[in-house]
């Protein structure tokens, strides 16, 4: 860490300005149509202050807050992938030439993006995505050039929500890396302002906060923002045990609580399209009256049937085998692929499934039944 | 401050390259030769190409030339879709569009001086023929040369004058046999795996390449292991689903296996357990 300093609340609207004015895009929450989303923000007045979100598998909700804290929610349906990897573009553009063709590809709009307000889960989520679209043998061009100069100012989430379990994935409450700036809020107390207590993660990141008013923090601001972190994981209800868990569902395919979860999924695709790591796309040619081709790629998710479609039909025909390939790909797959996990224990997937389904609970159960099956097998 | 930029999509762009021949092989398969974009493209046995027609879409197909002439770029397309459907219709000056190569290759290096054993069914000799042609150009490098070739009926057959010119050479052994023969056929009927156990082949020496339909290459390979060869030299080469073909798309994973990035040949010892579970 370079060192770290105290903002007063004013100072965040003069962080924006200063982001701003460096030619950065800044993109943050904000209240929209009864969600907070992701969308550009001008002003510290454009976060969602004073307001909190209820969630709980298949729920969310906006409310009212008691207080003014301009983080008092955690993350709503919109993560950051859709800055970086858009969920449609076109990447080509094909015009017929005599019996051949020319192809001319699309600009890409790659003004520097700062990522404002940023969740610990959701800082992780990006540098799992980096793995896959930007530090393989084949990076995607599009991907890098939008994410390249990304500024992050991330914060601490004070409140886990009731869906929330980064601690599991030791990627947050409160952010360890991936950030040029952390905040994290401490409302007012009897004679001490509303305030955030400031982490420098970065060079670049100095180089902005000294462009804001700020000061050095108390020894009872650090100790505040730690308090709080250890709070934040202690209140933390909803647990994903992580020991083994590639082997228990690379060995357990034909489990059969994969049929159970199954009768429950809609394959909406809600999950994989509110995931802040599911990569998957599809590439569509489509044409023009005009006689022009063009290729637009789109957010794809392992639950549809064209997913897999190969000649003669979907490689995953039920659903049992397309919720099977979605978990196991997410939590164990991904470690054999990228290094990681594919979780960051966001807890999207579970507040925005309409069926309520939750995927710690689908691990807990098959990891209890094999566990039990095992002692079984002991005792025989 | 200057929005848009371009980023050089290389691997995402495909390049034109014109048909110079279109060979008929079968009812629904026919071969195109063409000019590579660049004058060349070299390639190692196995490796496929993502094709590109205009305004209907790109498929990955195998590329079944040889080796040592990568002056002109060879695919083997079975018609089944709407993409190589449009590729069928082509003809001799008609511009594709082309990536690649893409995918890891046959470990012909895995061949010297061990007895090779290609196992092909159907349309599967075509990401074969490479190996078949780098065998024959490099036939010092290996001991004895088997192509043992199975197809539904004899009018499914691929490559049938190379598959006869071959067969009457004495540094290699060719068999076919179809699953159904028809009014004129004299020749083996039965599964491919038939053949596999009359082979006279070293199994503990001998390296084996399969292609086909999953469940062929999957009993096939089991045949392979049973009659001694070692899991970790009978190949195998997946297929899911592609899109982008450099790992970016997700669409071709099999189980945790990204095909596109990883294979699309694997070992039996790896590919076994894949094999083993249904719909993954």
């Amino acid at each position: 860490m370079n060192g770290d300093a105290v903002l007063e609340l004013t100072g965040l609207d003069a962080l924006i300005a200063a982001l701003i004015a460096r030619g950065y895009r800044v993109i943050g929450p904000r209240v929209q149509d009864g969600a907070i989303v992701l969308d550009e923000l001008q002003h510290a007045a454009d976060l969602p202050v004073g307001v909190k979100d209820e969630q709980s598998p298949g729920r969310y909700r906006l409310a009212p807050r008691s207080d003014n804290a301009h983080f008092g929610y955690v993350v709503g349906p919109h993560a950051y992938k859709r800055v970086f990897h858009v969920p449609v573009e076109t990447l080509f553009r094909v015009r017929r030439d005599g019996r051949g063709f020319e192809v001319t590809e699309t600009p890409v709009d790659a003004r520097p993006v700062a990522l404002f307000g940023a969740r610990a889960c959701d800082v992780a989520a990006t540098t799992v995505q980096d793995r896959v679209l930007a530090e393989g043998a084949h990076p995607d061009p599009r991907y890098v050039a939008r994410r390249k100069d990304a500024f992050v100012v991330a914060v601490a989430c004070n409140e886990p929500g009731a869906t929330c379990f980064c601690a599991s994935m030791n990627t947050g409450p409160r952010p360890a890396d991936g950030f040029d700036l952390s905040l994290t809020e401490l409302l007012p107390e009897p004679g001490v302002p509303h305030r955030f207590y400031v982490e420098v993660g970065t060079e670049r990141g100095r180089a902005v906060l000294d462009e804001v008013a700020h000061a050095l923090p108390s020894d009872e601001d650090r100790r505040r923002a730690r308090a709080l972190a250890d709070a934040a994981v202690a209140s933390m209800d909803k647990h994903l045990e992580t020991r083994h868990l590639r082997d228990l569902l690379i060995d357990n395919p034909e489990h059969p609580r994969w049929r159970a979860v199954a009768e429950r999924c809609i394959t909406c695709t809600s999950c994989t399209l509110v995931c802040p790591t599911c990569f998957c796309s599809s590439m569509d040619d489509v044409t023009s009256l005009e006689g022009e081709a063009e290729r637009v790629r789109r957010w794809d998710s392992c639950f549809t049937r064209s997913y897999s479609y190969m000649h003669g039909g979907p490689a995953r025909p039920s659903v049992e085998a397309r919720y099977r390939h979605w978990l196991t790909h997410k939590l164990a797959g991904w470690i054999d692929q990228f290094g990681s996990s594919g979780c960051v224990g966001c807890g999207r997937c579970i507040t925005w499934c309409p069926a309520g389904i939750d995927l710690t609970e689908e691990v807990a159960a098959i990891r209890a039944d094999v566990k039990a099956a095992r002692g079984a097998s002991k005792e025989a | 401050m200057s929005a848009a930029v371009d980023i050089g999509l290389a691997p995402m762009l495909p390049r034109p390259a014109r048909i110079t021949r279109v060979v008929k092989e079968t009812a629904d398969t026919f071969t195109l030769h063409l000019e590579p974009p660049d004058g060349k493209l070299a390639f190692m046995p196995g490796q496929f190409n993502m094709l590109y027609v205009f305004g209907v879409g790109e498929v990955p197909i195998s590329i079944s030339g040889d080796p040592d002439a990568p002056e002109v770029l060879v695919h083997t397309i079975r018609a089944v879709g709407a993409v190589t459907k449009a590729l069928m219709a082509m003809v001799p000056g008609d511009v594709v569009g082309v990536r690649g190569p893409y995918g890891n290759a046959w470990p012909v290096g895995e061949g010297m001086r061990r007895d090779l054993v290609v196992v092909a069914g159907g349309i599967g000799l075509a990401p074969l023929r490479p190996v078949i042609y780098h065998a024959l150009s490099h036939r010092a490098d290996f001991d004895r040369v088997y192509v043992l070739y199975g197809t539904r009926t004899p009018s499914d057959i691929l490559f049938e004058e190379e598959l006869r010119a071959w067969r009457a050479r004495f540094d290699m052994e060719v068999e076919l046999t179809v699953d159904r023969g028809l009014a004129g056929w004299s020749g083996r009927t039965g599964v491919v795996t038939t053949l596999i156990e009359r082979a006279d082949f070293a199994p503990e020496s001998a390296v084996a390449m399969v292609c086909g339909p999953e469940v062929m290459m999957r009993f096939a390979a089991r045949e392979l292991a049973q009659n001694g060869v070692e899991e970790e030299r009978i190949f195998v080469s997946l297929e899911r689903k592609m899109k982008c073909g450099v790992g970016l798309c997700g669409n071709c994973q099999l189980g945790p296996e990204l095909l596109c990035r990883d294979g699309p040949i694997y070992p039996y010892s790896r590919a076994r357990r894949l094999f083993a579970v249904r719909e993954l």
